[in-house]
């Protein structure tokens, strides 16, 4: 070990988190290697060991022979100080190595707030942050994730955007990377050959040509890159690698569990949801394999808890037989079997009473809107009688405690629609009142609520977000019109929210806003501890750009869209449509009912979607 | 089945594993070997193991302890064999058996260290630190739950020695592990309170063996 890195471990918080060593870590031999990958997580070890798809992709690109690919996150603060001080870079778990030695360097961005993390890393491993400066080959900046499928507010700083799931891609480039090495191109080469893999978006092959009005006339395309990168997916999840052997952290991460993910893309279409459209089309696992990865993924890590993931667990068709077979397993060895993203329409209470038999812990749901009304205009399919049917069972079967999630500042969203929200905790409480198994034990209903952020891609990506002032008098309306003492309040702060508007919808002009934030010392802002609201305001007036025009200003049907040049498979006629039947508040039928046609299905080129 | 006691290493990157998260990765090693631990009775069960004497994080060893029991009746061998595949780098199994002895009989504990210093005279310092601790008592402020408190550690050391070593300072102890229990660190403490021109820089510890009252290797 790094000797100046021995003096500084002992005097920072959990130094496990950077030491790697890990039971499972890759270790490969240097000289075997043609091309090393440096796989940075622009969050911390215990978010990012806790990412399903980090650990996907980490083994699917060490399954290249000539390939090592590392796990890098970002320090926390005290480390970040003490790294510093003792000028030590930033380096790879497995080997200790720095980054700046590996030949790529690989972004996983999952959410807007990591841009200045992301900034911070390449600096950290002494890289010039603008792709710009990068001239050679290697070493090479490539990101992704769903923060990328908007490649142009980051497209300043990162080489080459991969776009959709990367089981393929990421093998395809690498492969093309290798050739390149061996061969001597230059940047320029490779990444005109880049560009002619499916997913792979170069940005600087993208120029924006602005109008006066600040948005987007054109995009000046270089002749060897497409108009538009499709999104790449995998269509058969059943065939393609998954690690069975993850690594298992030796200290506590955020979701210390098995992760088994039953499909990807969502059956639902909530207007306001980007992971609903950008993850479509539906494909499942099938539940005999599901059981037998279960199985062997417990075995390996001797993990106690196991989770399954989707968007919505309860829309998988198996899902029954599914826990039947990981119950016969788990139970008698004790191991948790947990089920997130429920819904309160279709969900089964009874599959929640065979899943927690002895902690009956909190449950969770998200209706998102107080009335019935604005639940219509966002397509979330469920009905207050649903909700509280739920509720009825749940508080019966024993629980007693509810968290509600809402969002306030939905479109059409009038007075009316926030105070149905104390309206709605008022109905659950009294559902407590009738059913309760055991009222002695009391109850807790939380109610929070978050600012809502339009997002690219999903039908409200023309949307105008609410002022912070308005989210804050509707909290106070809300907050005044909740009485009830077993019923809690939170509400996230409109401050990050409208960032993140900023960002989600941003263009290339908000490259300087991200650069001036992380040269003011801006990173881990997706933690309060860090984030500085004056920070973004100052970066902002400093680089000339506007926050407003993002965040608070509505777009027009033909508004060239900056991830216009990205295709995720559906369709803006849909989306748009999608839109124009929220302010009818008309529900639109989910997938599994009638096909809307959204246009994802064509990525499966002829195979058919499990919507 | 009757408590086993397993014999380990803890060295180079898994010396950062806190206490409590070697407790999980314990836990973890034995459910991936396809060994069932033995689990307390009550509202939150939890595996019946324990590890004596915690090392602080930084610290290596040869020679910690950990008792369990199985669910299962396994031959020592086995479960060696077994759990040596399954752990994290620098976490290596020395043996497994049948636990005899009670772990307070545990006294002494033989420690080594390396004082690094960055800019000074080697040979100096380690005549010096052998002067330092050839003191009759040695008072430091303690941090303690109820606020700071004093403590003369010189009761607490049997035996320490400083040697020149290249361009660092090797310390060799024999200290009391258990009532009262000193830990290595207090050592180089010590030194920042009561003598800090002859502090190291750096310093290193590591537990190299366990003995009972009698000085009876402990097993």
């Amino acid at each position: 070990m790094d000797k100046r890195l021995e003096r500084i471990l002992p005097k920072v918080q959990k130094p496990a988190r950077y030491t790697g060593g890990e039971y499972n870590q890759i270790i490969k031999d240097k000289a075997d290697i043609n091309i090393r990958v440096a796989f940075c997580f622009p969050d911390t070890y215990e978010i990012g060991m806790s990412n399903l798809g980090m650990g996907i992709l980490y083994s699917t690109m060490n399954e290249l022979p000539y390939v090592w690919c590392e796990r890098v996150f970002a320090p926390w603060g005290d480390m970040y100080n003490e790294m510093k001080a003792a000028n030590i870079p930033l380096y790879a778990l497995e080997s200790g190595d720095p980054v700046s030695e590996h030949d790529v360097i690989a972004f996983s961005i999952g959410y807007e707030m990591a841009y200045s993390t992301v900034l911070d890393m390449i600096d950290m491993a002494g890289l010039p942050i603008h792709s710009a400066e990068r001239t050679e080959l290697l070493p090479l900046v490539i990101a992704g994730g769903t923060a990328a499928l908007n490649p142009e507010p980051m497209a300043d700083f990162i080489d080459i955007f991969l776009l959709g799931e990367g089981e393929e891609m990421n093998n395809e480039l690498l492969a093309l990377l290798n050739e390149a090495k061996l061969g001597g191109w230059s940047k320029t080469e490779f990444l005109k050959k880049a560009a002619q893999i499916g997913g792979v978006l170069v940005p600087s092959f993208y120029k924006p040509v602005l109008n006066d009005d600040g948005t987007i006339n054109r995009f000046d395309i270089a002749d060897c890159a497409p108009e538009r990168v499709t999104k790449r997916i995998i269509a058969d999840l059943d065939k393609v690698h998954f690690p069975l052997n993850p690594i298992v952290p030796s200290t506590e991460v955020v979701h210390d569990r098995v992760n088994l993910e039953l499909f990807r893309g969502c059956v639902r279409g909530c207007r306001f949801c980007q992971a609903g459209h950008v993850y479509r089309p539906i494909r499942s696992k099938s539940p005999e394999l599901l059981i037998e990865q279960g199985k062997a993924l417990l075995q390996n890590t001797g993990a106690q808890d196991i989770t399954l993931l989707s968007l919505s667990s309860s829309d998988y068709r198996q899902l029954s037989e599914l826990c039947d077979g990981l119950l016969e397993y788990c139970e008698p060895r004790s191991i948790g079997l947990s089920l997130p993203s429920l819904r309160a329409d279709n969900f089964s209470i009874e599959i929640m009473h065979r899943l927690q038999k002895t902690r009956k812990s909190g449950l969770t749901f998200a209706p998102e809107a107080g009335s019935q009304r604005l639940r219509d205009a966002i397509n979330k399919n469920v009905t207050e009688d649903d909700l509280l049917n739920t509720c009825r069972l749940a508080f019966e079967g024993g629980w007693n405690t509810i968290k509600l999630y809402f969002m306030l500042g939905l479109p059409t969203e009038t007075d009316e629609d926030v105070l149905g929200i104390a309206e709605l905790a008022n109905q659950v409480l009294h559902t407590w009142r009738l059913y309760a198994k055991n009222k002695n034990r009391g109850v807790r209903i939380t109610i929070s609520t978050s600012c809502f952020v339009p997002k690219p891609h999903s039908p409200f990506q023309w949307e105008k977000q609410n002022t912070m002032d308005e989210y804050m008098r509707k909290v106070n309306l809300l907050r005044d019109n909740i009485k009830a003492k077993n019923v809690v309040y939170n509400w996230h702060d409109p401050q990050t929210s409208y960032i993140e508007a900023t960002l989600s919808r941003g263009d290339r002009r908000m490259g300087a806003v991200i650069e001036n934030v992380w040269r003011a010392g801006g990173r881990l802002e997706a933690w309060s501890d860090y984030f500085s609201f004056e920070r973004w305001m100052k970066a902002f007036k400093d680089a000339g750009v506007a926050p407003e025009f993002y965040a608070y200003r509505e777009r027009s049907l033909d508004e060239n869209m900056p991830w216009n040049i990205v295709d995720v498979g559906v369709r803006k006629a849909h989306l748009w449509h999608e839109r124009e039947q929220a302010y009818k508040s008309e529900l639109s039928p989910d997938c599994r009912k009638q096909c809307s046609a959204c246009g994802a299905a064509k990525l499966l080129k002829g195979g058919k979607c499990d919507g | 089945m009757d408590k086993l006691r397993l014999l380990f290493s803890k060295t180079g990157r898994a010396v950062y594993i806190s206490h409590l998260d070697l407790m999980r990765t314990m836990t973890r090693a034995f459910l991936r070997a396809g060994m069932r631990l033995k689990y307390s009775e009550g509202f939150n069960p939890h595996p019946n193991i324990s590890i004596a004497l915690p090392l602080s994080v930084g610290c290596e060893s040869n020679c910690e302890i950990m008792d369990f029991k199985l669910i299962e009746d396994r031959a020592p061998d086995e479960i060696l064999r077994l759990l040596s595949d399954q752990l994290p780098e620098g976490i290596e199994v020395i043996d497994v058996y049948e636990a005899q002895r009670k772990v307070k009989e545990l006294k002494w504990l033989r420690v080594g260290g390396r004082f690094e210093y960055d800019d000074r005279d080697i040979a100096a310092m380690t005549k010096s630190l052998n002067e330092f601790f050839s003191r009759e008592s040695i008072v430091i402020q303690k941090k303690t739950k109820r606020g700071v408190g004093e403590s003369d550690i010189t009761c607490a050391i049997k035996e320490l020695s400083f040697e020149e070593f290249g361009d660092v300072v090797y310390m060799r102890g024999l200290i009391s592990a258990q009532e009262p229990t000193l830990n290595p660190e207090l050592i180089s403490d010590a030194l920042h309170q009561l003598a800090p021109e002859i502090a190291p820089d750096f310093a290193k510890f590591k537990r190299l063996e366990v003995f009972d009252e009698s000085m009876e290797v402990f097993r």
